[in-house]
């Protein structure tokens, strides 16, 4: 039965109901549960924005506390996958990926391919990302993009409760390591999340709004400004596709390329940098795949080449708004 | 005294915040008569008529097509011939001034979907109407693979003098997804107990596809229960069924798999659009719901047949049959399979008739309960 | 023991460790009103560390810090003043506006930069420390991090690195106890951070934090050692924050009254000031100015950053060498 909650609920529903069904599954990393060794509450944090909480008390031996030591952790996890378990590492923000990324795209990422086929590494690396939290330059990246380029990885990024649930369980089950990204701004977004357990399947782009003007393929929390965006300019007469590919590896491209087909104009909102981004792959993808059907140039919107700034007023300027990404589906619209 | 009446924009189902206006089926000026469609209205997951509520005459054409208006907004007005347009005028910019659309985080006021325990089986139902004590409720049964939205036109429309239920069966809907039915005499058992659990002591019954013959199934197991039967496109009444669309709506997992099979059900294929095939796949992907479809289907319809005849239940009760000659799922032939039923086969129509024709089927099924 | 300061160096030493005390406890009080955005590490409670570490520092040594970096910054000669503003994220901050708390830094002073990566700064001082050395210069560079980051490979990386090429180095472990919500209980596997220094071949010290004369000493020497080449040594300073890991944090993985004992019995400005007018060294009137002087000039440094300007749209795209 479907009800409203949060996608920090529905990722913890996720990581519950999976820790129930299968005791391989296990939860580390730093704080997911806190507390440990010190005088006060057990499970102190549950996440150091709450989301694993609670999870410590119902799955007794299987939420792990780590020391700050990513490298360790993160191979760990990898480690532990290729001998049987399910570990879902919880990597804090995805910024620290720099500290441990050795073990994900030498490691991790490598596995299956390099020993012919025979290992399977069933891990689970959880991350927020993205802009917002006046977190500045090293807690504000969305490096989805980086992972994307990795072969052997796959790149999660749900943009709503109800995907949050279904990707993080597929996520889980899935026999190859999975990069599962969480915007911190998307926590308290609520949304109909039925109790049963359910799976989305990885490349299955979800299309949030229909339309046969402008095409707009958003990322993450992007989506949700695309999504309004089409819905204003909806009472306006224009009528916008926005596609969610929901994974970027693997990636949609078809229900992309239908839309592209159909609609002649493409906007690419992606609220990572501009360069060797999501943004200029579809671009790219679709110059390849689609240039006859396209009636204007491809617009991206994107985060400018700049790392996160920390004051407000700046940070506002650097994440891509809803009045830009109207704007470039104005322009694509109105190209003569 | 004159009357004047507003068309609005309809809410078709708990999500509906907005419609587009498709296009006006009435002109200005056209007699108007309760239940006859006037305009078509778009909301993101289906397309469907508003119908009048009231005699008059076209006055108005508020709306116009491609508007995209809250649910509420002023689509038309009807009047009698003889309100002078002024007042009419006036009342459309009363209107217009005092419309407050629905905001998107307001609670619902509406009715809202609740859940009643039958065994172990949790099962969600809609009520909608209000009892009265003249008045035998209905309840409104759904086919194979559906839910409580089957009947999204038919639920509102035909609780206008009775208390109207909808529930979803178990292993469908927002229901437990119970693995291991697999009969109709099994779910009719869940329908009887919900009956009781709710204070249902006899009901008319109304089913569509499965559903039909799931009521069949009540008559059969509590017939004190079945004041009378309503059966659309009713399973039990033959042998012959689709057994490539029930195969394939097991089987289905993605959206360009699913799509083929859902147009199966509808005269107009273009009905089927991709929020639907979405809330679909959405249902389908379900922890218990492919357990629960293979088994119902493999219990009910194995190697294209239904397993489960059931005609003769509806022996001594009023029976209204509702077919669509084009129906490719369970085929019209079977529409006279009981004796004295009062029989429609609505040319050019699909299995999914209350929803395609839902004007024409609420006034055949408003018709007969009222006798 | 008398102290080896001068009364000129006492007074710094307390003026020091009571501007970063009511920089923090300030910050402290405007975070919770919710005008200073971000997340905010404050470093109440460790001040002796910093104060009496940083005393034996020049200008052109260099430390670097953590994401815990207020008073490892005030320590080295930031401008409190330009830290406030880049703390409520103006343009007149010591980065203007576009580093916040955790990314303070000011190379002109020795300061390599809070740091928003747990474990950072200990190659990167491995690399000022190389330079020095390569230069000539008898300079040297001081590490600070925490008890979290003593479990980081960057860590035991540059330790071992600064051994191996005899840098002029220390490395400063405040274990304060917590890394987050993690007791070093749990985190450190051995019993003392400081014992880690065998392994790397460099001496290992422990100090008791809230002593900043302990600390002072300690580091003396240890600081002395580095810029006659002797190579790098491991301090161990034990201490403990007043404030959560971040503010926010409630703190439930602490025991209850924890901070207030310490507060009560172990602060190091309280300890100091009894010191020190108990020996005749200072004066109370001589602390009380110190504490006039310092809240008038915190108090103007938040006015001052309050009514700053918030930096420039053409801000964003400054101090990067290509846009696109």
């Amino acid at each position: 039965m479907a009800r409203k909650i949060t996608y920090q609920q529905a990722i913890n529903e996720a990581l519950d109901q999976e820790m129930t069904r299968d005791p391989s599954v296990i939860v580390m990393g730093e704080d997911v549960a806190g507390g440990a060794g010190a005088p006060g509450e057990e499970d102190s944090w549950g996440g150091v924005l709450g989301v694993t909480k609670g999870l410590f008390a119902k799955h007794p031996g299987r939420v792990l506390d780590t020391p700050i030591s990513e490298s360790g952790y993160v191979g760990a996890a990898v480690g532990a996958a290729c001998n049987g378990l399910r570990p879902v590492a919880e990597l804090m923000f995805i910024d620290f990926m720099g500290v441990c990324f050795d073990q994900i795209f030498n490691q991790a990422a490598k596995f299956r391919y390099m020993f012919g086929g025979k290992a399977k590494t069933p891990v689970v690396i959880r991350a927020m990302y993205g802009a917002g939290f006046r977190a500045a330059a090293q807690h504000s990246q969305c490096l989805y993009n980086i992972f994307t380029h990795i072969p052997g990885l796959k790149v999660v990024i749900p943009s709503n409760p109800y995907d949050a649930k279904g990707l993080l369980i597929q996520s889980i089950r899935d026999n190859d390591p999975v990069i599962f990204l969480e915007h911190k701004a998307l926590y308290t977004m609520e949304g109909d999340v039925p109790e049963e357990s359910y799976v989305v399947p990885f490349g299955e782009a979800a299309v949030v709004h229909e339309g046969d003007d402008v095409t707009i393929v958003a990322f993450g929390r992007m989506v949700n400004y695309a999504k309004d965006v089409a819905g204003t300019l909806r009472k306006k007469g224009v009528q916008c596709d926005v596609i969610d590919p929901r994974t970027t590896s693997p990636m949609d491209f078809d229900t992309i390329l239908e839309s592209v087909e159909r609609t002649g104009r493409l906007v690419v909102v992606d609220e990572s940098h501009p360069r060797c981004s999501m943004a200029s792959d579809v671009s790219g993808f679709i110059a390849q795949e689609a240039f006859g059907a396209l009636k204007a140039p491809i617009q991206m919107v994107t985060a400018p080449h700049s790392p996160v700034p920390f004051a407000a007023v700046l940070e506002d300027l650097y994440i891509p708004s809803p009045a830009r990404i109207e704007e470039a589906v104005m322009r694509v619209k109105e190209y003569k | 005294m004159s009357a004047i009446f507003t068309v609005t924009m309809p809410k078709w189902g708990l999500s509906m915040q907005e419609g587009k206006v498709n296009l006006w089926l009435k002109e200005v000026g056209d007699s108007i008569a309760p239940g006859e469609e006037i305009i078509e209205v778009e909301s993101e997951k289906i397309s469907g008529a508003v119908e009048a509520a009231a005699t008059g005459v076209l006055r108005r054409q508020v709306a116009q097509a491609d508007d995209v208006l809250p649910v509420g907004a002023l689509l038309g007005i009807i009047a009698d011939a003889d309100v002078s347009d002024e007042l009419i005028d006036d009342l459309v910019t009363r209107f217009q001034a005092e419309f407050v659309p629905p905001s998107a985080d307001e609670e619902d006021s509406g009715p809202q979907t609740q859940t009643v325990k039958v065994g172990d089986v949790q099962l969600r139902y809609l009520k909608m109407g209000e009892d009265s004590a003249g008045a035998v409720p209905l309840l409104l049964v759904h086919g194979f693979g559906g839910d409580l939205n089957n009947w999204l036109f038919n639920h509102e429309p035909l609780s206008a003098s009775r208390a109207v239920y909808a529930l979803d069966l178990p292993g469908h809907g927002s229901s437990t997804k119970v693995t291991g039915i697999a009969s109709l005499e099994a779910l009719g058992k869940v329908v009887v107990g919900f009956m009781d659990a709710v204070g249902i002591e006899c009901a008319h019954l109304a089913g569509h596809s499965m559903g039909g013959g799931v009521c069949l199934a009540v008559a059969k197991l509590a017939p004190n229960k079945v004041k009378s039967l309503s059966l659309i496109a009713s399973a039990g009444l033959g042998t012959e069924i689709n057994g490539a669309y029930i195969d394939g709506f097991v089987a289905a997992a993605s959206r360009g798999a699913f799509k083929p099979v859902l147009e199966t059900l509808y005269s107009n294929a273009s009905l089927v659009n991709r929020s639907m095939i979405d809330d679909m796949l959405k249902y389908k992907r379900l922890e218990g719901v492919d357990s629960a479809l293979s088994t119902l289907a493999a219990g009910l319809f194995a190697g294209g047949r239904q397993a489960e005849q059931l005609a003769s239940a509806a022996s001594g009760k009023p029976v209204l049959v509702i077919w669509g000659e084009s129906d490719r799922v369970i085929p019209s032939s079977h529409a006279t399979a009981i004796p004295g039923a009062t029989v429609k086969v609505m040319p050019g129509q699909g299995h999914m008739v209350q929803l395609e024709a839902a004007g024409e089927v609420n006034k055949l099924i408003g018709e007969f309960l009222s006798k | 023991m008398s102290s080896p300061l001068t009364r000129e160096g006492l007074l710094q030493a307390y003026r020091t460790m009571r501007t970063i005390r009511d920089f923090e406890e300030r910050v402290h009080v405007d975070f919770a009103t919710g005008e200073i955005p971000g997340f905010v590490h404050l470093y109440a409670g460790e001040e002796a560390s910093a104060t009496g570490i940083c005393m034996h520092l020049n200008r052109d040594d260099y430390i670097a810090s953590t994401h815990r970096g207020h008073g490892h910054c005030i320590a080295k000669g930031v401008d409190p003043v330009g830290m406030m503003a880049e703390i409520w994220g103006k343009r007149t901050g010591t980065c203007k506006g576009k580093g916040g708390s955790m990314h303070i830094a000011d190379l002109e002073v020795g300061m390599l930069g809070a740091n928003g990566i747990v474990g950072g700064g200990g190659p990167l001082i491995c690399g000022t420390a190389l330079a020095s050395k390569i230069r000539g210069s008898n300079n040297v560079g001081v590490c600070f991090f925490g008890d979290g980051a003593s479990n980081q490979g960057t860590i035991f990386e540059a330790m071992n690195l600064a051994a191996v090429w005899k840098l002029p180095v220390l490395f400063v472990g405040e274990n304060n106890g917590y890394a987050e919500a993690t007791s070093s209980n749990f985190s450190v596997a051995c019993e003392n951070i400081a014992d880690r220094a065998s392994a790397f071949g460099m001496p290992g010290v422990i100090v008791d934090g809230f002593d900043f004369f302990a600390v002072h000493e300690a580091a003396g020497e240890a600081i002395k050692r580095a810029r006659e080449g002797g190579g790098p040594t491991l301090l161990e300073v034990k201490l403990s924050r007043y404030y959560g890991h971040f503010e926010g944090d409630q703190q439930t993985y602490r025991a209850p009254g924890e901070v207030q004992h310490l507060r009560d019995t172990k602060d190091c400005l309280m300890q100091f000031a009894k010191r020190v007018t108990s020996r005749g060294e200072l004066t109370m009137a001589d602390i009380e100015a110190i504490d006039r002087e310092v809240k008038a000039m915190i108090d103007a440094s938040v006015v001052k950053a309050k009514a700053d300007p918030v930096p420039l749209p053409e801000d964003l795209m400054a101090d990067i060498y290509v846009s696109y």
